[in-house]
């Protein structure tokens, strides 16, 4: 990817930004992320397949922001994940310049924000086929065997958090988990607490999950607990006509309608 | 006590499975789950995995679960009556599978619960359990055993360890212990004379990458070295190391109540979380990751040996699998060894 | 099943559902006893985890009601709360938790004799079904000796 690694040199020895957050190339075929700051490490950036963590985690770190001004080498789920932080007053373009990578892997550099917004509008949030498989599957099943395939599924999970730590709308200095007044979610790994913790994450992801699956890709024991956002954004596709992150549109959640319709409530 | 050595054949093994299954032991194996591998209980031998370099979750679960109930507790008029757990209750084991690097990490274990205080759940769950350890052919660039003062064939921490003899082949039994030789008298039929055989042949090929006195004595000098934080920009701050490592023992101390009666529980928990050293004040003496991640290498390569006598890391290479952002500590610690003075 | 009374935990509101609940205990209207009813300023307060924890704690069935829209004390707490709830009741039956346990209404300060059919309609549903099972056995089960999924 040379015009990213020549535009990250040009920006950081013109000290336009002071950090280039990016991809190199990590043990065997994975790849990780790579911060930038001094020109002549611009080389060290790259661009492939394997790129797929959710650079967006960072713009939220202190370590990362306290640098000064961030350029990031962001995908369209990237892109999505920075708009939602923005909507969020998370980032603005005095803290980030965004240099996207379009789905075709050309690099586009957006002046602002409200540019990275309208590239991202192009595209609607689609669940891909695979995982509509099982999610189509799972709906097939009567709520007794989704039961028995939850607590199966979720039971393993040890707690690591390593979904939360990855998703880049987990940017809470002091996660719900963290409080023990109350301890809502239980901290130890049980069948019960971690049914709670990965409902509380879907319910905390509503409307605000851009389905990069960073969470699945994180996990290190492989739980498919991105199915339970897929879902999420399916659910408001159904009920809401779907959603779109949008730095001044209404969030799903915050906001309603007069009419939303339902079937259960008498 | 002297290590016997022993052939057993490879038709033997499930043999040996199936007899310690009619002696009503409970035995943990690998099997997969979501393409990961961890120790679960096995009923039966065809439920074990054996096409992996290394487990993903490591087997201190089972001496060191990851939520253990330490008792009960019921307040009533008089004040509290409190119920610790019955150690009778703890259930005999065979770990089934173990590598060396996760045998040799109980010893770090063993050090860490014995220290100060000795933990009589944790010494009487590793009492109950014997360790069928098995060498490895193979090993990946994440392993570094041989670095960490451990090795694909090094019989720390196993009761018995079986080094296949080849692809397809027969298995060396090298009995250490009077666990191992229990578990012999069990199925001594399956227990053959073995000639002299030089295991080393077989075994894989894990070339020494750093060198850990080296960097033990680098770390004393280390503390305000940039290199903490150039090397943990990336790092998350998840759990994810702490739970699939062998020898790593922080533990969290959890009441669960309900109403006027409630379980302690313990349960893991990591150096890794922001939480980990906040204190009630609000003060964090680790408050940036790059604090953290210094004190998780200092803590297992220079704290450990300087106070327990004991490394606290075997080489799995679990963590650097595991990480979800490739903080590969082996990695870490060849840089460590280049760049400090 | 053997004398089984349902255990029924309510999440209302006290400017609607409450007022009403309280009409129908001063109207005279008979009704099941199995409810216990905590009160919010308005559904808008309700967190969906006091559900999960109603169920943790012991409930066999959950109530939830509030004003009917438009007619909100607080203009939209209500609003707010409904469309939580489409989404929560959505998750709630992916994840295999049995919605039939859950019920939701609207239930104003007036309707007095709503409420009392609304309780003892999930009351019989409740009876029926039997005790929630399935979570008392999640909750339950001990912290097991070794765990490993």
């Amino acid at each position: 990817m040379d015009d990213l690694r020549k535009r990250a040199k040009e920006l950081l020895e013109s000290s336009t930004v002071k950090v280039v957050i990016g991809y190199e190339q990590g043990t065997a075929n994975k790849t990780r992320a790579l911060f930038v700051e001094k020109p002549e490490d611009a080389v060290k950036l790259i661009f492939d397949s394997y790129c797929v963590q959710n650079l967006a985690v960072y713009v939220t770190k202190r370590e990362i922001r306290d640098k000064g001004k961030m350029a990031i080498a962001a995908t369209l789920p990237v892109l999505r994940s920075i708009i939602q932080l923005a909507s969020e007053s998370q980032v603005n373009d005095n803290n980030l310049l965004v240099l996207g990578i379009t789905p075709e892997s050309k690099l586009v550099e957006f002046s602002n924000l409200a540019e990275v917004e309208t590239f991202v509008h192009q595209y609607q949030i689609e669940i891909d086929a695979h995982n509509k498989e099982i999610l189509d599957k799972l709906d097939k099943m009567t709520p007794a065997e989704r039961w028995k395939f939850w607590i199966d599924e979720l039971t393993p999970c040890f707690k690591c958090y390593a979904c939360r730590a990855a998703c880049p709308m987990c940017y809470c200095h002091r996660c719900t988990v963290d409080f023990n007044q109350p301890q809502w979610i239980p901290v130890p790994s049980h069948e019960l607490g971690n049914l709670e913790w990965h409902i509380m994450r879907a319910v905390h992801l509503t409307g605000r999950c851009v389905d990069c699956d960073a969470c699945y890709n994180a996990c290190p024991l492989g739980i498919p607990l991105n199915l339970l956002t897929k879902k999420m954004v399916e659910e408001a596709k159904v009920h809401f006509g779907g959603y779109q992150p949008a730095i001044k549109g209404e969030h799903l959640m915050s906001t309603y309608k007069p009419d939303d319709k339902e079937n259960f409530i008498q | 006590m002297n290590i016997d050595k022993w052939l057993v054949r490879k038709d033997s093994l499930e043999k040996l499975f199936d007899i310690l299954k009619q002696n009503s032991k409970t035995i943990y194996a690998p099997a997969t789950k979501n393409g990961k591998v961890s120790f679960i209980e096995t009923d039966s031998f065809s439920g074990i995995t054996t096409d992996y370099i290394q487990t993903t979750q490591s087997s201190k679960e089972i001496v060191f679960p990851r939520t253990e109930k330490i008792l009960d507790y019921t307040k009533n008029r008089d004040g509290m009556s409190v119920k610790g757990i019955d150690l009778k209750d703890i259930p005999e084991i065979i770990l089934w599978g173990v590598r060396p690097c996760d045998a040799m990490g109980i010893d770090g274990l063993s050090a860490i619960f014995n220290w100060d205080y000795k933990d009589e759940i944790y010494n009487n769950r590793l009492s109950r359990v014997t360790v069928l350890g098995f060498s490895c052919s193979k090993s990946d660039e994440y392993c570094f055993c041989t670095s960490a003062g451990g090795g694909p064939g090094n019989n720390a921490g196993s009761d018995i360890l079986f080094t296949q003899l080849g692809t397809d082949g027969d298995y060396l039994a090298e009995v250490l212990t009077e666990k191992g030789s229990a578990v012999v008298l069990l199925a001594s039929g399956l227990f053959e004379k073995a000639g002299e055989i030089k295991k080393e042949q077989f075994l894989a090929e894990v070339p020494v990458r750093f060198n850990k006195e080296e960097i033990r004595k680098k770390l004393e000098n280390s503390f305000e070295s940039e290199l903490w934080i150039e090397h943990s920009l990336r790092c998350l701050g998840c759990g994810a190391c702490a739970y699939v490592c062998p020898t790593c023992a922080c533990f969290d101390i959890q009441d669960e109540a309900h109403g006027k009666a409630g379980t302690r529980v313990r349960c893991w928990d990591s150096c890794g979380f922001s939480l980990f050293t906040l204190h009630t004040s609000g003060h964090n003496p680790r408050e940036l990751q790059s604090q953290r991640w210094r004190q998780r290498i200092m803590h297992k390569f220079s704290y450990m040996p300087d106070r327990l006598s004991v490394y606290g890391c075997t080489g799995c290479g679990r963590c650097s699998r595991a990480c979800p952002v490739d903080m590969n500590i082996l990695e870490h610690l060849i840089s460590i060894q280049e760049v400090i003075v | 099943m053997v004398d089984f009374e349902p255990k029924i935990v309510a999440f209302v509101c006290n400017w609607c559902t409450y007022a009403g609940a309280d009409l129908t205990g001063t109207s005279r209207i008979k009704y099941a006893s199995n409810v216990r009813i905590v009160r919010f300023p308005c559904t808008g307060r309700i967190d969906y985890m006091l559900l999960l924890k109603a169920f943790a704690e012991g409930a066999d069935g959950i109530i939830v009601s509030g004003c009917h829209p438009n007619d909100c004390h607080y203009t939209s707490g209500n609003f707010h709360a409904r469309r939580r709830w489409i989404m929560f009741r959505s998750l709630c039956d992916f994840m295999g938790i049995d919605t039939r346990r859950i019920k939701f209404s609207w239930v104003s300060a007036a309707e007095g004799a709503k409420w009392a059919d609304i309780v003892n309609t999930i009351v019989a549903s409740i009876r029926e079904l039997g005790p929630y099972e399935d979570y008392k056995k999640v909750v339950k089960k001990p912290v097991k000796e070794v765990s490993n999924g």
